[in-house]
């Protein structure tokens, strides 16, 4: 298994959209810090952008990637190789390079510049986000064989996560803003892995706001041991559950 | 070695193998013939693992293959388009399937290896190179690890005339070694003086398992493409009937 | 009027108490002192049930003697003209639900002084009642309150005048300062920190100053109401934290200078309400929830030239109409240009965002902050406004932060 990870990653270390996009990371990071009068006004426009690059490229590099990565997958799957173990390299070794791109490119940066709770936050959220999106589009590429059909799918799962939910959330809220019904806030925010992020990184930015009445209600729960627990074991499920799913019909996949 | 039994897929509702029976033995090499889309590569795949069967099992030495893998160490494959990853080099994909097979060195067949000059090549990537050359690298890897059984879809398309004798070369030496082979080809031409049974595949029907003398003495052919065609044209026949 | 005292003292008689000493006792002391007299109290520990003075005395502690209500009685009662409390540890007066017991109670006279003291524990710390020209300086208040109904506030005044309250430390009590018919006072240099509700409170307490105080870390920040002519300046609100927790809350106040001001991480800053020509300058406010809320009962108000930096949001309001004036004042946010270099921005700026009139409604709306959809929102409105209020914005934007 570890050697096929090792093959992966380095194909990918080697993938021009992978350099591109630590690149533009870096190049983004570094002109927002520079840019910002405060670095903590620089993490807010960083965090706004790594929100909606991250997942983006995360889904849809990963997914174009495992299309054309067919043949070889082909190649490995008819050699004395357990499907599952392929498969898992694969996730590992694109989930790795995400995070690697995004460590030079948005986590050295902040680290220079912001080393604070805060800093780490966004750090750990874009490393989530990363590894998320990678898990989401190997089951997109498991489930649809046909790659363009795939890709679009991807493309509306990122337009679904990154804006649709929002909107469906507001709507929600407009019909039931006569009830109390904040804790079903807090638990519809934890149906996209976006919104958790951008949850944690409010109650870092804009915590005097998030003092507030309603703020209390995510920050009681965000901001406690328990709530940090149940978060992360849902953003770990996030991460797992698609790639599980991917397994299970990957295994019984005729390629 | 291979016994296929029962076998049928579909997929979807397109029925491409309808109840395949055939018992495969070393030393036996097979020309595994049929028109376009008539299941070939569908059964091939079927006994390397890549498709799983609706109904039936395959054994290999005796065992099912189902959701098995060890099986295929003794499996050479020669895909009909070798596809790898564009950005690493030959020698990369050399060294990731020996590592992948764990074969000690002094194991490996390297004669193929050699004669089609692929020390040269090592550092191209794979993204450089032409059909012809990924096919000389597909029937390397094939061979590499001397299986017990090699499975060769369309082995000689894309390939130049003189590596394609060299390729034949190789293949007659290794039905020599007891080994069981399976070459899944249209240029029955190529396959005359080595074949030593013919199936035939049609719509997904094993329409015959013989050898090539039987089928030669049946069809009062001499070469192998003349009696397929003799079967083909009479097959179109009966349908139109 | 301290002179007056002094002087007074020039032909007194100085009586010393301790535990060496043929007088024993402070209360024994004050019975036998005359007016005009000084009463020294050696360090040690007086158990001296309730102290009553009624006479004009100097009475000074020398190395803080501890004097203990033992949450029976009120330490300190003073009901003569012209006293001075000193240098002592005046801890555990009694509760009350009825009548208010404080640590140093002040009771319908004048020109009496508080300093240097140690206040702990005490149910109200300092009570000036009915009482003008009295002096609080330098005492530091501690309390250890649990609930704002079981605790009194750190220095309260009622129906006073011209209080001087200086360099004061007041923590943990219900309201730090609370001032009610409270006129001509001076507040200055004090900090009022993690008290269980107002860090300041007023009502009615007409021309009073405050000036360089700090208001840290209170239950609901600070408060004052129904009020005219105020003067706030260089004061510190910090980190007053809730949804009912206001760096100031201006309840009806009127004619009022707030200047040079910094509020600092605090949910609402400023939250405005009834009020009419006040004049913020110079002030700044920084990393709070809302910089301003202002209501729409609020006229007249004016808002030049405060640096606003990382609030959330900078201006919110309940209204479509705004009649405040807001001119020459920065915004980190705002994005416009200056092409013709003097300093001021080209176009105006709206400091109240679509998404801040929506919050206002519906609360639960926060967990959307920062989406793309609610930024796609933010800058539509800023380029078309059609909700938020026309009039609310600034048209001299400055390019950089003012100097405070």
């Amino acid at each position: 298994m570890n050697k096929i990870i090792r093959y992966v990653f380095a194909d990918l270390l080697k993938n021009r959209t992978i350099v591109i996009y630590t690149l533009l990371l870096f190049t983004l990071s570094i002109s927002i810090f520079n840019m910002e009068s405060s670095s903590e006004k620089g993490l807010v426009s960083l965090m706004n952008i790594i929100l909606f690059v991250v997942p983006l490229v995360s889904i849809i590099f990963s997914s174009i990637y495992l299309y054309n990565s067919a043949e070889f997958i082909n190649l490995l799957v008819s050699q004395p190789l357990q499907r599952q173990k392929i498969w898992c390299s694969l996730f590992i070794g694109l989930a790795s390079a995400m995070c690697i791109s995004f460590l030079l490119g948005v986590g050295i940066p902040t680290l220079l510049f912001e080393a604070s709770l805060s800093g780490l936050t966004l750090i750990g959220s874009g490393l989530f986000l990363s590894i998320i999106f990678v898990s989401v589009a190997m089951l997109i590429s498991v489930w649809i064989r046909d790659k363009s059909k795939g890709i679009g799918l991807a493309i509306l799962l990122w337009l679904y996560f990154a804006l649709l939910f929002d909107a469906l959330v507001l709507f929600f809220l407009f019909q039931f803003s006569d009830y109390p019904i904040e804790n079903a806030m807090v638990a519809i925010s934890m149906l996209n892995p976006i919104d958790i992020c951008r949850i944690f990184m409010l109650l870092q930015v804009d915590l005097s706001a998030m003092m507030g009445y309603t703020g209390a209600i995510f920050r009681d729960f965000f901001g406690t041991g328990t709530g940090m627990a149940i978060t992360a074991i849902i953003m770990a499920l996030w991460a797992i559950i698609p790639v599980a799913l991917s397994i299970r019909y990957f295994k019984k996949k005729d390629l | 070695m291979i016994n296929i039994q029962h076998i049928s897929k579909k997929f979807g509702k397109f029925q491409v193998l309808k109840d395949i029976n055939l018992n495969l033995n070393g030393g036996e090499c097979i020309a595994l013939i049929g028109p376009n889309g008539s299941g070939k590569t569908t059964l091939i795949k079927a006994i390397l693992g890549m498709v799983v069967p609706s109904k039936g099992q395959i054994l290999f030495n005796g065992h099912d293959i189902h959701n098995q893998w060890a099986y295929r160490n003794e499996i050479g494959y020669m895909p009909q388009i070798g596809q790898y990853p564009e950005n690493m080099t030959i020698g990369q994909v050399f060294d990731l399937m020996k590592d992948i097979r764990k074969m000690p060195e002094d194991k490996l067949d390297y004669e193929l290896y050699h004669s089609f000059g692929i020390p040269e090549l090592l550092n191209k990537r794979m993204g450089t190179l032409s059909g012809g050359t990924r096919q000389k690298v597909s029937a390397c890897l094939a061979f590499l690890f001397s299986p017990k059984a090699l499975v060769l879809d369309e082995p000689t398309a894309g390939l130049d005339p003189l590596s394609t004798e060299i390729l034949k070369e190789k293949i007659k030496k290794e039905i020599g070694k007891n080994k069981l082979i399976i070459i899944s080809s249209h240029v029955l031409s190529d396959l005359d003086d080595m074949v030593s049974q013919i199936i035939y595949i049609q719509e997904g029907n094993l329409l015959f398992h013989k050898s090539l003398n039987q089928l030669k003495e049946d069809t009062g052919a001499d070469k192998l493409s003349k009696a397929i065609a003799q079967i083909m044209s009479a097959s179109q026949h009966k349908k139109e009937i | 009027m301290c002179l007056l005292v002094s002087s007074g003292m020039t032909y007194a008689a100085t009586i010393t108490v301790g535990k060496d000493r043929p007088i024993q006792s402070i209360n024994k002391a004050i019975q036998m002192a005359q007016d005009g007299d000084s009463i020294l109290v050696e360090a040690g520990y007086y158990d001296e049930g309730n102290i009553r003075v009624d006479k004009k005395l100097a009475i000074i502690g020398i190395n803080k003697p501890v004097i203990d209500g033992k949450k029976k009685t009120e330490p300190f009662s003073i009901r003569s003209p012209y006293v001075l409390i000193q240098g002592f540890v005046i801890k555990s007066s009694g509760h009350s639900a009825m009548n208010d017991i404080a640590g140093v109670k002040i009771y319908n006279t004048h020109h009496v002084t508080v300093k240097d003291n140690v206040l702990e524990d005490n149910f109200f710390g300092i009570y000036a009642q009915n009482s003008k020209h009295c002096q609080f300086i330098n005492n530091k208040l501690q309390a250890y309150g649990k609930a704002e109904q079981l605790i009194g506030n750190g220095i309260h005044g009622w129906k006073s005048d011209s209080l001087t309250i200086q360099g004061n430390i007041i923590k943990g009590h219900r309201d730090g300062i609370y001032l009610e018919f409270v006129t001509h006072t001076q507040v200055e240099n004090n900090l009022s920190d993690s008290n269980l509700r107002y860090g300041l409170h007023f009502m009615f307490s007409h021309d009073n100053s405050y000036i360089h105080n700090t208001f840290r870390a209170n239950g609901a920040g600070v408060a004052v109401m129904y009020t005219n002519r105020v003067t706030m300046k260089h004061n510190v609100f910090e980190e007053n934290w809730g949804d009912a927790a206001y760096g100031l809350l201006l309840k009806d106040i009127s004619d009022s200078e707030i200047t040079n001001n910094r509020f600092d991480r605090n949910t609402t800053a400023i939250f405005m309400e009834g009020s009419n020509r006040c004049h913020l300058e110079h002030n700044e406010f920084m990393g709070n929830g809302w910089a301003l809320k202002v209501q729409a009962s609020c006229m007249d108000n004016t808002f030049f030239h405060n640096n606003f930096f990382q609030n959330t949001f900078d201006v919110a309001t309940n209204g479509s109409l705004s009649l405040n004036t807001f001119k020459k004042n920065y915004w980190d946010k705002y994005e416009g240009y200056d092409i013709d270099r003097d300093g001021v921005g080209d176009i105006p700026y709206r400091p109240v965002s679509l998404f801040s009139m929506l919050v206002e409604r519906y609360p639960t709306a926060m967990i959307l902050f920062r989406s793309f959809m609610v930024t796609l929102f933010d800058r539509t409105e800023r380029l078309i406004p059609s909700l938020t209020p026309e009039s609310l914005k600034d048209d001299q934007p400055l390019m950089k932060s003012v100097k405070v």
